[in-house]
């Protein structure tokens, strides 16, 4: 509406520059959503390689060294390359609309944060073709197997890392300095939409945390290369002290792939249900005490490491309490749910399987929150099982709701309704062949991390593996709805959905290049 | 029609899980019980937790399939205004924190329990190897002679690589089983020489990291005689998934007698090392080394997975000066993943394997290494 006259009067660049000399906002979320996919895809197609070689007991189709690498790269792509970046590509798209802001704060770092990530990332692929092979210690990269016993390759991942850490920080700089400083008059802090509360509070915790990665690895790189023992202990250093360092960051890591997924369902559900967000307030304090909480818990990872039980006791109930304001945000899911009137278009079928499948990953997460029992699970499927719970019908299906939702804000078109619906029940089925089975696994003893298992094993594996399969098909259906989407389609209103709320959606579909140039009218600006 | 459908998925689902808790008796799905009383506190402990969730679950998930059947649009819903409710939210927070308060009671109970490994009857180290498990029962007395052996997996590589059916205890099998008495606490102490490892049998509950420079400590008293299989659990290179741990409980008199022929074992190999061996026995005997301790890195014909595990076939190391291809062995290669197998083999079974790599895989220096002139350099050696 307000924002149309703007259209004429700068438009984007044409041909490949626009891309790569962009500072626009909505160019540079467009940019690392396809990265963000294409990774998604990359990373896929390793799991899909450690699937096919599980799917049966015996060495069938890879080295056990090539499996490890493939655990790596998979996990490494898929948090650094697939989940965190599709967030960004969103806070880009979103909050400057959000929040009624022209663009974001710092437009020639967000070209610059985004230009150097397909740079890490073709430098860590690289090494897949590289005599010494990719890194194959983990996406965890424990000491002193990632330093003392690395391939020599590991030169490589510690540069990406930097790169990719390098980048987050200025993506996370970006998107504070845009929240704190651009919103529209009338846009005070407790009106702002969730996913930016999330957001703002999901770049503290990566400034935070970055450096600390960067940190670690820069330990390692000084072991390897330049004499030091900070891991290795026949020099005086520790090898757990990497671990205490890692997870430092690793934990606080956890809660920034899931946050935003908080903000996105937070916006869809009360849109489908047509009824305002149940306890606003208390989902904004709730998302600063899971933050806070996430800096004191790191050795839960750690259990078996040997800790004194000091230390084993006080990480355990730090863990036990993040089920507390959990808890209230699924309560007050539920609660915005309950006596609305409700409709299932495909991004709240997504939005409620979240609310269900990252439930059932927090219950197994409280499971793994019990140190004795914690014995047991450890290392096993049953924390790959409960993780990709969190991530995977968790953050992952957080963004596909979030790609359906604002898709036809983007594209100005609605998307096609019925392959958006085929690829949400194929998803939904194939992500709980693949990982339910897993906890049975892991209970009865099987290890993650290995290639080949022992036989009273393999029936599950099986099943998860078709699990697997059908899930990564399944995938390529959200790709031909996009480009559908992209290329025509029926035209979107600007209001999109009937129940949506918010400064978004009071603009033109699609929105036009720029977009508030002169604030919005403050009476649109509502209560969230 | 698609409600529907929807409505009888939900349906199927909410059976599943009510069904998979009958099915996991039956088919071995859940946790070991175990055999000691801390593996049944664990258990029971892993049980409650899981009842708790259950019960939430249900309430939850109740609550919203409710929500999702009765309030639609398309059944004429219309929504409620109502978007807070102070009461309601405070509920919410402390009942969570009552259960958590509840499951922290046992849990802290259980680990403290656990923690106590003071008055052990047994004493064995426990050190986990690139891919291995060395067993040393620390003796009371230093005239004693020593038990101290490796385990290592004893499924045949044809297994592995689809060539032979596959065993009942395929990848679960060891050479050298650890054996304890039962109803004694055993204490390990759980280190590593090379990259972090985890030494874990599941029926014990027993699971502790084996880290290099470092001893951890955990115990374990078995209630039933049997034979407990478990595995590495923390990823340590190529081979992690090939490291089983395999422990024989046995009554006291049947421990007592095992633990004199080890013994007796370990004098004879002492004795043996003076030895003269012949071509033949030599390359038998190597060739078995070689597959429980070299096939892993160097491959089944030698060609290494270079650059990081070099071929043996046609290396300049194996065909070159004798002496030097036994230091190699005997010390390792510092800063990669070669070992310095002078103390995890034994002289006899390294100048076996150093005489097989030395004639086979197209090499054919002709060397006939003797068990003797490898005690006299690894005597050179410390």
């Amino acid at each position: 509406m307000s924002a149309s006259h703007d259209d004429h009067h700068h438009g984007p660049a044409k041909g490949l520059t626009r891309w790569l000399y962009t500072t626009n906002h909505k160019d540079i979320g467009s940019l690392y959503l396809w990265f963000s996919f294409a990774m998604f895809l990359l990373g896929g197609t390793f799991a899909m390689v450690i699937r096919a070689e599980l799917f049966q007991p015996g060495l069938q189709l890879v080295e056990p060294n090539f499996f490890n690498q493939m655990t790596t790269m998979h996990g490494l792509v898929m948090v650094f390359g697939a989940v965190m970046p599709a967030f960004v590509g969103l806070a880009n798209w979103l909050i400057p609309m959000m929040i009624g802001a022209p663009d974001m704060a710092l437009p020639r770092m967000n070209n610059w944060s985004f230009w150097i990530l397909p740079f890490a990332f073709a430098m860590l692929s690289s090494t897949l073709f590289m005599d010494a092979g990719a890194p194959n210690f983990g996406w965890t990269f424990y000491a002193p197997l990632s330093t003392t016993y690395a391939p020599s390759t590991v030169t490589f991942f510690i540069f990406a890392i930097h790169i990719m850490g390098a980048s987050s920080i200025m993506g996370s700089i970006n998107i504070i300095a845009t929240v704190l400083n651009m919103r529209a008059p009338g846009m005070t802090l407790m009106k702002m939409p969730l996913f930016v509360w999330t957001w703002l509070i999901t770049a503290y915790l990566l400034i935070a945390v970055m450096p600390v990665l960067a940190g670690v690895v820069t330990m390692m790189l000084f072991d390897i290369h330049f004499g030091t023992s900070f891991f290795n202990a026949a020099g005086g250093g520790d090898p757990v002290l990497f671990q205490h360092v890692f997870w430092f960051f690793g934990h606080p890591e956890v809660y920034i792939m899931i946050l935003p997924a908080f903000g996105i369902v937070s916006a869809i559900i009360p849109t489908f249900a047509r009824k305002r967000l149940f306890g606003y307030d208390s989902m904004v304090y709730a998302t600063a005490s899971i933050a806070f909480l996430s800096f004191i818990v790191w050795a839960h990872h750690m259990f078996t490491v040997g800790m004194p039980i000091a230390g084993e006791l006080f990480f355990m109930y730090a863990t036990m309490l993040i089920a507390v304001p959990t808890g209230v945000k699924v309560f007050n899911w539920v609660a915005t749910m309950f006596r609305g009137s409700m409709t299932f278009e495909t991004p709240m079928l997504f939005a409620i399987a979240f609310v269900v499948l990252f439930t059932m990953g927090g219950f197994t997460g409280l499971m793994l929150a019990i140190t004795p029992a914690d014995f047991q699970y450890h290392d096993t499927y049953f924390v790959v099982a409960h993780f990709h719970y969190v991530l995977v019908p968790g953050a992952i299906f957080s963004i596909m709701a979030a790609t359906y939702y604002w898709l036809p804000k983007w594209t100005g078109h609605m998307y096609d309704e019925r392959l958006g619906k085929l690829h949400f029940w194929l998803s939904f089925i194939g992500v709980n062949v693949l990982f339910f089975p897993q906890h049975f696994l892991g209970l009865a003893g099987m290890p993650r991390r290995i290639p080949d298992y022992a036989l009273q094993f393999a029936d599950f594996n099986w099943i998860s593996s078709i699990g697997g399969f059908l899930f990564g098909a399944s995938q390529l259906i959200l790709l031909v709805v996009v480009i559908k989407c992209v290329k025509g389609g029926k035209k979107a209103t600007p209001q999109v959905w009937e129940g949506a709320q918010g400064l978004e959606w009071t603009l033109d579909s699609p929105a036009p290049y720029h977009t508030f140039a002169t604030p919005p009218d403050p009476k649109l600006i509502h209560a969230q | 029609m698609l409600p529907k459908a929807k409505l009888w998925l939900s349906l199927i689902g909410a059976a599943t899980i009510l069904f998979s808790t009958q099915i996991q008796a039956a088919w071995e799905l859940n946790m070991p019980r175990g055999v000691t009383q801390i593996s049944r506190d664990t258990y029971d402990l892993h049980m409650q937790i899981l009842w708790w969730c259950v019960a939430i679950g249900v309430v939850v998930f109740g609550a919203m399939l409710w929500s999702i059947i009765n309030h639609r649009k398309s059944k004429g819903a219309v929504a409620a205004t109502f978007h807070e409710s102070t009461k309601v939210e405070i509920i919410w927070t402390i009942i969570p924190f009552v259960i958590l308060i509840l499951m922290a009671i046992p849990a802290t109970r259980v680990l403290t329990e656990a923690y106590d490994s003071s008055e052990s009857e047994i004493d064995i180290q426990v050190t986990g190897y690139q891919w291995r498990w060395e067993y040393r029962y620390l003796r009371k007395d230093s005239d004693e002679e020593e038990v101290s052996f490796y385990s290592i997996l004893s499924t045949p590589r044809d297994q592995i690589n689809n060539q032979l059916p596959k065993d009942e205890t395929y990848l679960l099998d060891v050479d050298n089983p650890l054996v304890i008495p039962i109803n004694t606490k055993v204490r390990f102490l759980v280190t590593s020489n090379d990259v972090i490892h985890a030494w874990w049998v599941p029926d014990f509950a027993v699971k502790r990291d084996a880290i290099p420079g470092f001893i951890n400590e955990i115990w374990t008293i078995v209630e039933e005689p049997g034979i407990y299989r478990g595995q590495c659990a923390e990823l340590c290179g190529i081979e992690h998934g090939f490291m089983p741990v395999v422990v024989h409980a046995v009554e006291q008199e049947e421990y007592d007698a095992w633990y004199a022929a080890k013994q007796d074992e370990a004098r004879v190999a002492r004795e043996m090392a003076n030895n003269v061996v012949t071509m033949s026995e030599s390359l038998e005997a190597g060739e078995q080394v070689y597959n429980t301790t070299c096939i892993g890195c160097h491959q089944p014909n030698g060609t290494g997975l270079p650059p990081a595990f070099p071929a043996l076939a046609g290396s300049s190391v194996v065909n070159g000066d004798l002496e030097a291809n036994i230091n190699l062995l005997i010390n390792g290669v510092p800063g990669t993943a070669m070992a310095a197998f002078g103390r995890q083999l034994t002289p006899v079974q390294l100048a076996a394997v150093v005489t097989y790599i030395r004639n086979s895989f197209g090499n054919a220096t002709g060397d006939l290494v003797q068990p003797a002139a490898v005690n006299t350099l690894i005597q050179a050696a410390q």
